[in-house]
């Protein structure tokens, strides 16, 4: 029995690479804000996010126009994301409240819900215009 | 406070947030000098009303909901609820639904126990330990995310069956995982178990012992590691664990010998993830094909739904011990009653007596290692004109009984 085991490990540690990868930058900018507009304006670069696994399930996406008004996707949310608009027979999804759980994709029998690999929704305004789908 | 003795044995609260602590928990430590001479505690600090969410709401809505009750067993609340809900409404789940459901709650085992052995080494001061630790979990966290499509909050288990079939290219990913962590299991043992530090500071600290153990009720490793022979996996087989050699996992089968204390909690736990990898790599090789749920249609699983009528109870081993969902419905959208009991709620006792007795600084790791969720177990939340009261074994007697009434109608 060695008293301490860990010791070697550490060491090669050392000489390893991070198992972290470093998004969205390789040391966490001063101001996130002022990075973001530095990316835009060209002078920085996004190191990449880890990609999505297959049928990943991120911002909701709909396709107003094949959708029937049958409710169904607003029976089975969970999270009462989906409102349901009588005059015009569509539906509006909050993703704000939205939990990704994907249940109104599979129950819609239009397939006109489906889930997109975007996952960068973090913001600051609930209402924002890309946070609610119709 | 005031009005208190100023003399030895002193009053210390410690809590409901506090660094050691990582959950919500107010607890109340009598001391003389370095050594706990009492202890109290008080649950119910985050009470999230997710029972009244629920009976608002139909058992399809609801499997989602128990994906949140906890933020790390995620299926073993949806799992234990789907039990409930197929035993009111008859519905019988497909063979290689059940296979799937034990391979994801087994990948669920071991990312619990690799996360609780980091924290145990992080309440020990041993930071490096921790860090090596939650590189290795990610290991799990990949498998299940590329099984369940999200690596929290899975959304995998539906009433009736599974939403996501395992295909066969997913087969070599989780060979690869299963081989990574069997090559690894013994590096994992021998850094946590030979190690001096970890030794002096969890030899005989925290002693639960059997009779206490047994009578307490407590459930999951913290039972096993006082040698308690209890698994939902072998006592009551659930899923498909009937079909499987599942044996409680003991320390003195590694040891030879029992303490009931935290090193015996951290043997108990780390045989554990080489026991789940047993486990899956058995499920792989004989699942069978089919269908992966009973009722493909949402909306007829709905009506079937709203149909049935009765109560139903689903028990599951989860990491930490057994869950519990009670349902009652009745022939209505949501249920009439839904009752969580997560497994740290059997346990949260067992730390008087391990508590008792031991030293100020043991106190964190004592927490921890009976791995306690209290978010988890927090039911119920008794608020009376802005005041909170507590409750005697009478009252609960009492409210209980009203309450089975009402059930009874």
């Amino acid at each position: 029995m060695r008293a301490l085991p860990l010791v070697p490990e550490l060491v090669r540690q050392l000489f390893r690479r991070p198992a972290t990868n470093r998004f969205p930058a390789k040391y966490l900018p001063p101001s996130i804000r002022a990075f973001l507009r530095d990316v835009q304006a060209g002078r920085a670069a996004v190191n990449p996010p880890v990609p999505t696994p297959p049928r990943f399930r991120g911002k909701i996406a709909y396709d107003r126009d094949s959708c029937i008004g049958c409710t169904l996707c607003v029976k089975v949310c969970p999270a009462h994301a989906i409102e349901f608009i009588p005059d015009i027979k569509k539906i509006r999804v909050w993703v704000d409240q939205c939990i990704f759980c994907s249940q109104c994709t599979s129950i819609c029998p239009k397939s006109c819900l489906s889930m997109t690999d975007a996952f960068l929704l973090a913001g600051e305004d609930r209402y924002a215009e890309d946070l609610i789908v119709e | 406070m005031s009005g208190e003795s100023k003399k030895a044995p002193y009053r210390v609260p410690i809590g409901p947030n506090h660094p050691a602590l990582k959950e919500p928990v107010m607890f109340t430590f009598e001391l003389e000098g370095e050594v706990v001479r009492d202890v109290d505690f008080a649950p119910g600090q985050a009470h999230r009303g997710i029972e009244w969410m629920g009976m608002r709401r139909n058992p399809v809505q609801i499997v989602h909901l128990t994906d949140r009750i906890c933020g790390i067993c995620g299926v073993v609340h949806s799992l234990s609820f789907s039990l409930a809900v197929e035993q009111i409404a008859g519905i019988e789940v497909p063979e290689r639904a059940d296979y799937i459901r034990t391979i994801v709650h087994e990948f669920e085992r071991i990312q619990s126990h690799l996360l609780w052995a980091g924290v145990a080494a992080h309440e020990l001061g041993f930071d490096s330990l921790l860090h090596l630790t939650w590189r290795v979990r990610e290991e799990a966290m990949d498998v299940i995310e590329n099984l369940t499509g999200n690596r929290v909050n899975y959304g995998i288990v539906q009433v009736g069956g599974v939403r996501r079939d395992i295909v066969p290219e997913q087969h070599a990913i989780i060979e690869k995982c299963l081989a990574t962590y069997e090559g690894l299991l013994d590096t994992l043992l021998s850094f946590f178990l030979d190690d001096r530090t970890i030794r002096m500071r969890c030899r005989d600290v925290g002693v639960l012992s059997r009779k206490d153990a047994l009578e307490l009720c407590t459930v999951g490793p913290t039972a096993r590691a006082s040698g308690v022979n209890v698994d939902l996996r072998q006592d009551y087989p659930y899923a498909a664990y009937g079909d499987l050699d599942v044996k409680a996992v003991l320390p003195d089968r590694y040891l030879g010998e029992t303490h009931g204390d935290v090193y015996d909690r951290i043997v108990v736990r780390l045989l554990e993830v080489g026991q789940s990898c047993q486990i899956i790599r058995q499920c792989l090789s004989e699942m069978p094909a089919g269908p992966i749920t009973a009722e493909e249609k949402l909306v007829k699983l709905l009506a079937t739904c709203k149909k049935a009528t009765g109560e139903g109870i689903g028990r599951v081993e989860a990491p930490r011990g057994e869950c519990l969902h009670y349902v009652r419905m009745e022939g209505k959208d949501s249920p009439a009653s839904w009752k969580v009991k997560a497994s740290s709620y059997s346990n949260l006792m067992s730390w008087i007596p391990m508590l008792r007795g031991s030293q100020i600084a043991d106190i964190p790791i004592i927490v921890a290692s009976i791995d306690p969720c209290l978010s988890c177990t927090d039911r119920v939340a008794i608020v009376r004109d802005s005041r909170r009261s507590i409750l005697s074994k009478d009252d609960l007697h009492r409210l209980s009984v009203e309450k089975t009434r009402r059930l009874q109608g």
